[in-house]
């Protein structure tokens, strides 16, 4: 049921390939597929009709005719549309000319506010402000306790005059917090109110009081990715009931494809500012338009995973690896693998970075029965080794391999198993990093294809410039052609590569296969 | 295999998107984000199971005797059904547009799709869609017949949908004589401290004695905010301290329940993203402990109403790590329909067993498919 689109549309167009020319009833057919994907992917009905009539009218034209591969072409104008939609205004937080900065955060029960208002403040300090919470939420029991204590893990002061549950007036403390601020000179103002529903009169327009009373600078409107088609009418009454410049998307953490982004987005026009994905207070970064429209496709998450390797890895070691990768500086031994593995152990839970990968969904299943502490054991069997055996597995006998097995713990079959795929993972990773560019080649033809090719590669000789120059802009779009012009089938683009079939990380379902 | 291959697998996936990323996205990129500082969350996730000396368990009674005359008496299950009808019929759009439809002669193509995209945004989900309305196509083409049968059929259908077959009582009695023990479980937000404080007030309305645990020690003031709960019914909270281990917290209520020769003891828990494995761990470890010493006799799966076809996996998810047994439909009276549910209970055979109605103290009752299904096609 959970298929991704690019599979199904790779389907659709099977037989297809080779004639070069949509007929008007292929295009129908492809655009029930992404009808049904962005379905799945809640994004609400009167969207994707919208949406659909975008990508047809597209669909139809030049672009996708001469391209080599429609399939391909096709699921890029629906990335593309996403982005424009999901990214159209992509904006920051509009800070007061006179201090202080007020942000109310309203939103359905449960949706988050409250600990957004903690992950906000956390946010905003660490960027040099100053700010102070206010607990304005008196209906949930003790939703101001929780405010407290969240605010005081986060290192920020908390304005909470009123007990809660049931008792005070939020119009009250709002006007209240206001001059408290000032008085104590704090820069921004967080009010985080009561969940409320969007039919509630009552307390929408309670809402829109504690709204006046403060006169925000910024009001966000607070979603849970897991919502369904009752995104928009929520995402409507609150835009009629309060008025918000911007949405913060939340529990993004979760496997829900958050369709609700996009139909927000599209129906409010009002952009989608934050996310938060976490239970940690530190789990709350900026909106990427780009990510999200990959994850409602299903297809991975390749740059958060590497950005998050950037901020782990350390630079030099990873081009050193990279070099030996690429055979210039030595082979890959055990060595650099257990190097490898402990930076990736930084990284986090495997199995959260396996998810990230495009495709993953499927095995989904498999990797939640991985059990994340075999690590350790493979660390334990690499360690058992002498550095010399490290240097060069290929000496590695019978009874070096027993008395490995002996000094870690484990079976011989167990370190016969490592050093088996030891070798394959080099091999494959050995045939990647030699494939002629960096970013790995073998997506079928795509109109740009030599282009973003380049980019890349003339990025390489420029060194480590800093990012906010039009070149790194270029080589980011770049990256991400790359990664929409790859995505079906070919996560890291190495279809065509002579690389072993069992060993190809980008056929996931060859991938789950192997899994098992 | 294959733990083996699975990190052998990832390092090099590792390496090479290391490869990529360093020469693609420029080694050093500014950070928009926040820097990884270290968490200043304190929670210290796994104690020991046993409760040591330095974490006291903390028993909040409330004095029976002064209490009696300021503990509110819940509301009677009769006249909130009706409350129930009466919530849903005022907001029965998605019943009346489909009448509209349906009313219109002939039913064309165009009819047809608009019944399918009705039923889509009451977040039915696209399979149950597909066959729905196949089976609609199917009866009025062999029956025949006009806007006033097509009420009846559709009415029928989406009755045999909700299915209303299913066994939908709660099961509050243990075996021999144990306490029956409810353990409640969802995602986070979706209302599950909210609707075990709602819960209890319901069993003492049935003059039961129960006792509640507070098994969320993660979320910052969830315990007390089931002490308030229980403060408010003269109900027991058995409560440890922030960041403690659950299973802990639930083995002693469980244990509290036994000893006072409790009813029932529900019990509590940290809301957790279906796909965080750890967490998922946690909470069959909770099971498990429970389990010790009286079985579960309900695992109550609270659903928000407004979740998309994500809920199906949260109930899939669920189901597998502790058996769930019924679900809790929450914020059934904001917009959302809830047509969720039809998918839950299609692929997984959980019944709904209560709806969530509101924010009011008495705002739960029982879901029954038959007024459900009348309150959303009466226009």
């Amino acid at each position: 049921m959970f298929t991704t689109l690019s599979d199904r549309l790779q389907e659709t167009f099977k037989g297809l390939r080779g004639k070069g020319k949509l007929s008007e009833a292929d295009i129908d057919t492809t655009a029930r597929e992404i009808r049904l994907a962005l379905l799945e992917a809640d994004v609400a009905l009167p969207v994707v009709k919208e949406f659909i009539g975008a990508v047809k009218e597209r669909a139809r034209g030049e672009e996708v005719s001469q391209a080599l591969n429609p399939a391909q072409q096709i699921i890029k104008i629906v990335n593309e549309e996403l982005v424009k939609i999901l990214g159209g205004e992509t904006r920051r937080l509009r800070f007061a000319k006179n201090p202080p900065t007020v942000i109310m955060l309203a939103g359905l029960q449960g949706a988050g506010k409250t600990t957004l208002a903690a992950k906000l403040a956390l946010w905003l300090k660490d960027q040099g402000k100053s700010p102070m919470l206010v607990a304005a939420d008196l209906q949930r029991p003790n939703a101001v306790n929780q405010l407290q204590v969240n605010g005081e893990r986060a290192g920020v002061t908390v304005f909470a005059p009123e007990p809660g549950n049931g008792i005070g007036d939020p119009v009250a403390v709002s006007r209240q917090a206001i001059e408290e601020a000032k008085r104590t000179l704090h820069d921004v103002v967080i009010v985080d109110t009561a969940g409320r529903l969007g039919i509630d009169e009552e307390l929408m327009r309670q809402a829109s009081d504690i709204r006046d009373a403060v006169n925000p600078d910024e009001v966000l409107f607070v979603v849970d990715a897991m919502i369904g088609q009752d995104a928009v009418n929520t995402a409507q009454a609150f835009l009629d009931g309060v008025g918000y410049d911007g949405v913060v998307l939340t529990k993004l953490d979760g496997d829900a494809r958050g369709g609700a982004a996009l139909s927000i987005a599209q129906m409010t026009g009002k952009p989608v500012m934050f996310a938060s994905a976490g239970e940690k207070l530190t789990d709350f970064d900026l909106f990427h338009p780009d990510r999200m429209a990959s994850r409602i496709l299903d297809m991975g998450d390749l740059l958060t995973l590497i950005e998050q390797a950037e901020r782990t890895f350390d630079a030099e070691k990873a081009m050193k690896a990279a070099e030996k990768l690429s055979g210039k500086g030595g082979e890959f031994t055990l060595e650099d693998f257990l190097e490898q593995m402990q930076q990736v152990r930084k990284m986090g839970s495997l199995t959260k970075m396996l998810g990230m990968l495009p495709g993953a969904g499927q095995i989904r299943d498999q990797l939640e029965n991985f059990d994340e502490r075999e690590i350790d054991r493979i660390q334990a069997i690499i360690q058992s080794m002498t550095p010399f055996e490290r240097q060069n597995p290929k000496a590695i006998d019978g009874s070096r391999r027993a008395r490995i097995a002996k000094g870690a713990g484990r079976s011989v079959n167990d370190v016969n198993q490592l050093i088996e795929r030891f070798f394959e993972a080099r091999k494959m990773m050995e045939s990647m990093a030699r494939g002629g560019n960096p970013m790995m080649p073998g997506m079928p033809g795509v109109g740009k294809r030599s282009k973003s090719r380049q980019a890349p590669k003339a990025k390489k000789g420029k060194g480590a410039r800093r990012s906010g120059n039009p070149a790194k802009a270029a080589a980011v779009q770049a990256a991400r052609d790359e990664q929409q012009a790859t995505a079906p089938g070919a996560a890291f683009g190495l279809g065509d590569q002579g690389v072993p079939d069992d060993f190809d990380p980008s056929q996931f379902p060859d991938l789950s296969k192997y899994l098992k | 295999m294959t733990a083996t291959e699975i990190i052998v697998l990832v390092v090099a996936i590792a390496a090479i998107i290391l490869v990529v990323g360093s020469i693609a996205l420029v080694a050093g990129r500014k950070r928009v984000g926040p820097p990884t500082t270290p968490s200043v969350d304190s929670g210290a996730p796994d104690a020991a199971l046993t409760p040591s000396p330095d974490q006291p368990l903390i028993v909040e009674s409330s004095a029976p005797g002064a209490s009696t005359t300021t503990l509110e008496r819940p509301e009677s299950i009769a006249s909130r059904l009706v409350r129930l009808r009466q919530r849903l019929s005022g907001q029965g759009a998605l019943g009346r547009g489909l009448l509209l439809l349906l009313s219109r002669d002939p039913l064309d193509e165009d009819t047809w799709e608009a019944v399918e995209d009705s039923l889509i945004t009451a977040d039915i989900g696209v399979g149950p869609t597909g066959e729905l309305v196949e089976k609609l196509r199917e009866r009025l083409r062999v029956e025949g017949g006009g806007a006033d049968q097509a009420k009846a059929i559709l009415a029928e259908e989406l009755l045999a949908l909700v299915d209303p077959g299913m066994d939908r009582s709660l099961n509050l009695v243990g075996p021999d004589g144990l306490p029956g023990v409810v353990m409640v479980v969802g995602v986070n937000g979706a209302g599950k401290t909210t609707s075990v404080g709602k819960l209890a007030r319901v069993m003492v309305a049935e003059d039961k004695n129960v006792v509640l645990g507070a098994a969320d020690t993660f979320r910052a003031a969830a315990t007390e905010q089931l002490k308030t709960w229980g403060e408010r019914v003269g109900v027991d909270v058995v409560a440890g301290p922030e960041g403690s281990d659950p299973a802990s917290v639930a083995f002693d209520s469980v244990k509290e329940g036994l000893d006072r020769g409790a009813d029932v003891v529900v019990v509590d828990t940290a809301g957790r993203l279906q796909n965080k494995q750890g967490l998922m761990d946690e909470l069959g470890k909770v099971k498990r402990v429970i389990e010790k010493q009286a079985p579960l006799s309900e695992v109550l799966l609270v659903l928000d109403a407004t979740t998309g076809q994500n809920g199906l996996i949260q109930a899939r998810v669920f189901s597998e790590v502790v058996d769930v047994t019924g679900i809790v439909l929450t914020k059934l009276d904001g917009t959302a329909k809830g047509g969720i549910v039809v998918a839950v209970q299609r692929e997984l055979g959980v019944p709904v067993k209560l709806v969530g109605l509101g924010e009011g103290p008495d705002d739960l009752a029982p879901f029954d498919p038959k007024t459900f299904v009348d309150a959303i096609l009466s226009a």
